[in-house]
């Protein structure tokens, strides 16, 4: 017996469960409610009100994923550096939030900015003016970075502590100075991970609808609080499905943006 | 030191999950189970235990935020509930869809023992015949606010669009209650039609907007409470645990009218035991039952009968758990527009949400 | 002066990361019922939550979900890792092809799909369902961190075993497994990490009355938390605490 029929029961899981649902997927989104075929389910993105939702949330998902990297490379520098630990301690730091529900993790998000909330009343304390940020998308920014910066940080982390000690002291020898080192040497070889952390904090990012509902107080509409709408309110799964789709092209145009970039710069 | 990591962190998941499952009850696996389908808090959990004991019938209860999301879900056919709990125009909806059996009155005894004939009769607007609906709360929609924050005359729907209260209002997030507060502050009927009517109501929701601190539906009861803002509109049964927490609350139906809603237990087309089913709803038409679960959530019972046995006569008489109603005549009930009606609604709610 | 720097910066992100959870355990020790007000000092919610059916409930439901699909998600992994050793390049690109999808569509998406061959085949949602579709998302975390140690493997360690007269499959057992056991402790820990914490695709793929803590917690966020809830996310967050911490320092210390 040949060894690769033991993928059989992953290929037909992955049939059943991974492709036969997205082909649903795409049946639903070309047809409409009487089953003829119809590109309108996915040309409805370009309506008013689906496009700034679209728009929207690219928007608040690209400064997030900005401002996760440039909060989270100097801390997985930090972390690389001092190799507090080798490894156990950032684990340690960074997937324990994580047993906390995520859900109960960002609504304590909102006990902290409220008007009343804890932060306001430290600053009142304190004789500063308080800040009005909850159900902004300032909220929904905070929430995002909150939710998916240990996403950012640990692939960093991986590929700066796989650079070898030797080419940086290498570089230092041959006379390039801390700026050169970083620029030169330290940064090219960590892309992969910064590649993989940009992935990994934007999708999550662009297509999440449960951020936006707890500290946008449903004032702030993305496109993934309308696909679940549609869905699970307004009873449409045809446009529902078109939008998914849309929203996936989406995330296969980034990967491959990304990809060929990396490409690049490699 | 990588692998030994890995290997301590799995131990110590596996732990836990373990230690975890141990103390968890287990999965009983039997038939006499009634599936229902009910409101957020919308029910003492005392009443459910004293069913199961009574009769040995397993609750196994879900809860849902709006009626439109209750809705695809028992579309779909494939959640299978027993026993739900929608309002009045959703009733109507589910009716027209063919998703609703008729109840057989006569396993339920105390539906009509102890439920105001009145109720039934303001149910034949969206129950015809009184066929498939027995009442269990009703009431109306108000503003909430808050008497330390709010310094002018709250008697009109008007105040939500007052500058003065920016970032102080919360405005429900679901279509129907949000048109409603529009198109009554305009004089028109919140089951209008007329695209014209619409149009305007949804001008005026978008120019709100930005006053608006957030679109939330039972949130509005923790929000107040906490004095993050000033006003907001909610259901009058809301109104009465409100204002045990919180002193400064008091609760108004504006004098533009409002709307006047049933909540009212439902058997679907699906539903796995009839039996079951009915014996649920008849429980929860007792008198001491409905009495206990007024107590808790602390919206207007159609139970006469439980209502005479409450001891507080202030609550027993009280305007906002009692309203008589004859004394407004501009109060209506959410009516089933049809599929159209429905899109009219739902794409002008879209562009104010996404706006 | 770097140094100093440093550690006010991971100072920083460190309260940034831990000040939600503070504010969790606090609540989950105050006597008033709504998290917007404070009532004083209590214990009470950590005796409650054990009488708590509907949470206990919810407990049980998330933990054997996320045991169950972690462990079928590593088995069939696994076996799917072994036979890619004996693929073809090209076919065994088109299977981390497949692999990746789920890995890198959205949640939504992959959740409603799910959704949608449920209904269309007339499943009804229930446990069952809720187990499968972790399944899926969970067999790629195992195969990405399963196949590098394949990778690594020393295969004549394997023919050795074979000819000095083991089965193919005690040889598998006995000298493979060993090797590749840390990729499937790590890819088991991932799956059983990512069941515990999903919500969205759980949220679609759920039946009546069956819910796990974040479906209960979503549908209790609109009227407010039951304070159970913080104190039982309280205790597994200390205990998780506690015992990493325990395993982590002990061995630390012989190697200094």
């Amino acid at each position: 017996m040949s060894r690769k029929y033991l993928a059989a029961p992953y290929l037909l899981w992955a049939l059943a469960f991974v492709l036969i649902p997205l082909g649903m997927i795409v049946y639903y989104g070309l047809t409409d409610s009487n089953g003829a075929v119809t590109l309108s389910n996915i040309l409805a993105i370009s309506s008013p009100e689906h496009r700034k939702a679209l728009y929207l949330a690219i928007g608040l998902s690209l400064i997030s994923t900005v401002l996760c990297l440039l909060m989270g490379y100097p801390l997985a520098m930090i972390l690389a550096s001092t190799g507090m630990g080798k490894g156990a301690f950032v684990v340690l730091v960074f997937i324990l939030p994580m047993w906390m529900n995520f859900l109960l993790r960002t609504m304590a998000w909102q006990t902290l900015l409220e008007k009343n909330g804890v932060i306001n009343n430290l600053l009142g304390v304190l004789g500063l003016p308080p800040i009005s940020i909850i159900n902004t998308g300032g909220a929904i920014i905070l929430g995002m970075i909150y939710n998916f910066l240990p996403f950012m940080v640990l692939p960093i982390h991986t590929s700066l502590s796989k650079i070898d000690v030797n080419v940086v002291n290498a570089a230092r020898d041959l006379g390039a100075n801390g700026f050169q080192v970083f620029f030169r040497v330290i940064l090219p070889l960590s892309i992969p991970g910064v590649i993989s952390g940009i992935t990994m904090v934007f999708i999550p990012a662009l297509t999440t609808f449960v951020i936006s509902n707890l500290l946008g107080g449903s004032k702030i509409l993305l496109i993934g609080n309308v696909i679940e709408q549609e869905f699970t309110q307004t009873g449409n799964w045809n446009l529902g499905s078109g939008l998914s789709m849309v929203l996936m092209i989406f995330i296969l145009v980034s990967m491959i943006t990304t990809f060929i970039t990396d490409k690049e710069e490699a | 030191m990588k692998k030994g990591l890995f290997c301590r962190i799995a131990l110590s998941a596996v732990m836990v999950a373990a230690v975890g499952a141990l103390t968890a009850c287990g999965n009983k696996a039997d038939d006499s189970k009634v599936y229902v389908y009910n409101w957020g808090e919308y029910i003492d959990p005392e009443t459910m235990e004293m069913f199961t004991e009574e009769t040995g019938i397993e609750v196994v209860y879900d809860e849902f935020e709006t009626n439109e999301i209750m809705y695809p879900k028992v579309e779909a056919g494939a959640s299978a509930y027993d026993v739900i709990c929608p309002s009045d125009y959703m009733i109507k909806k589910m009716i027209d869809n063919d998703l609703l059996q008729k109840i057989n009155w006569d396993n339920i005894p105390n539906a009509k023992a102890n439920i105001g004939a009145q109720y039934y009769e303001s149910s034949k607007e969206f129950d015809a015949n009184n066929e498939y609906s027995v009442p269990y709360c009703w009431g109306t929609v108000g503003i909430l606010y808050n008497k330390t924050m709010v310094s002018d005359p709250v008697d009109s729907w008007d105040i939500l669009w007052n500058e003065k209260y920016a970032d102080s209002i919360l405005m429900q997030d679901s279509v129907r209650d949000a048109f409603m507060v529009a198109l009554k502050r305009n004089g028109a009927s919140m089951n209008t039609l007329d695209a014209a009517e619409l149009d305007a109501a949804k001008e005026d929701l978008v120019e709100q907007k930005p006053i608006v601190q957030a679109y939330v539906v039972d949130q509005v009861r923790d929000k107040m409470i906490g004095n993050e803002a000033a006003l907001g509109v909610i259901y009058s049964g809301e109104a009465i645990y409100t204002q045990r927490e919180n002193p400064d609350l008091e609760y108004v139906i504006p004098k533009e009218g409002t709307n006047v809603w049933i909540d009212s237990w439902v058997i679907p087309k699906n539903a796995q035991s009839v039996t079951n089913a009915e014996k649920f709803i008849d429980f929860m038409c007792r008198p001491e039952i409905a009495l206990m679960n007024f107590d808790y959530i602390t919206y207007s019972t159609p139970n006469d009968a439980a209502r005479e046995l409450i001891e507080d006569e202030d609550i027993k008489n009280s305007e906002i758990a009692f309203p008589d109603l004859s004394q407004y005549n501009n109060l209506e009930t959410y009516i089933y527009l049809g599929e159209e009606g429905d899109e009219m609604y739902n794409d002008r709610w879209k562009e104010v949400k996404s706006e | 002066m770097k140094k100093c720097l440093q550690r006010t910066y991971m100072g920083i992100i460190f309260i940034f990361l831990y000040a939600p959870i503070i504010t969790l355990i606090v609540l989950s020790f105050n006597k008033s019922k709504t998290r917007a007000k404070w009532g004083g000092f209590t214990t009470k919610w950590y005796i409650d939550l054990f009488k708590n059916r509907a949470i206990m409930q919810a407990l049980y439901n998330t933990l054997a979900i996320a045991l169950l699909s972690a462990a079928i998600a590593t088995v069939i992994g696994t076996i799917a890792c072994l036979a890619m050793t004996r693929m073809k390049k090209r076919d065994r690109a088109i299977l981390m092809g497949i692999t990746n999808i789920p890995m890198l569509n959205a949640d939504i998406v992959t959740g409603i799909s799910i959704m949608l061959l449920f209904i269309s085949f007339g499943i009804k949602f229930g446990f069952g369902t809720i187990l499968i579709a972790h399944i899926t998302f969970n067999i790629p975390y195992v195969i990405l961190s399963v196949n590098p140690r394949f990778k690594q493997l020393n295969h004549s360690i394997y023919e050795a075993a074979v000819d000095l007269g083991c089965t193919p499959v005690q040889a598998f057992f006995r000298v493979v497994v060993p090797d590749i056991m840390p990729g499937i402790l790590s890819g088991f820990f991932m799956a059983f990490t990512m069941s515990l914490d999903d919500f969205v695709i759980t949220h679609f793929t759920k039946g009546p009355g069956v819910d796990t803590l974040s479906t209960k917690i979503y549908t209790e966020v609109k009227k407010g938390i039951k304070p159970e809830m913080y104190a039982l996310s309280t205790i597994i967050f200390v205990s998780v605490f506690i015992i990493l911490l325990a395993v982590n320092l002990k061995p630390e210390k012989k190697e200094k």
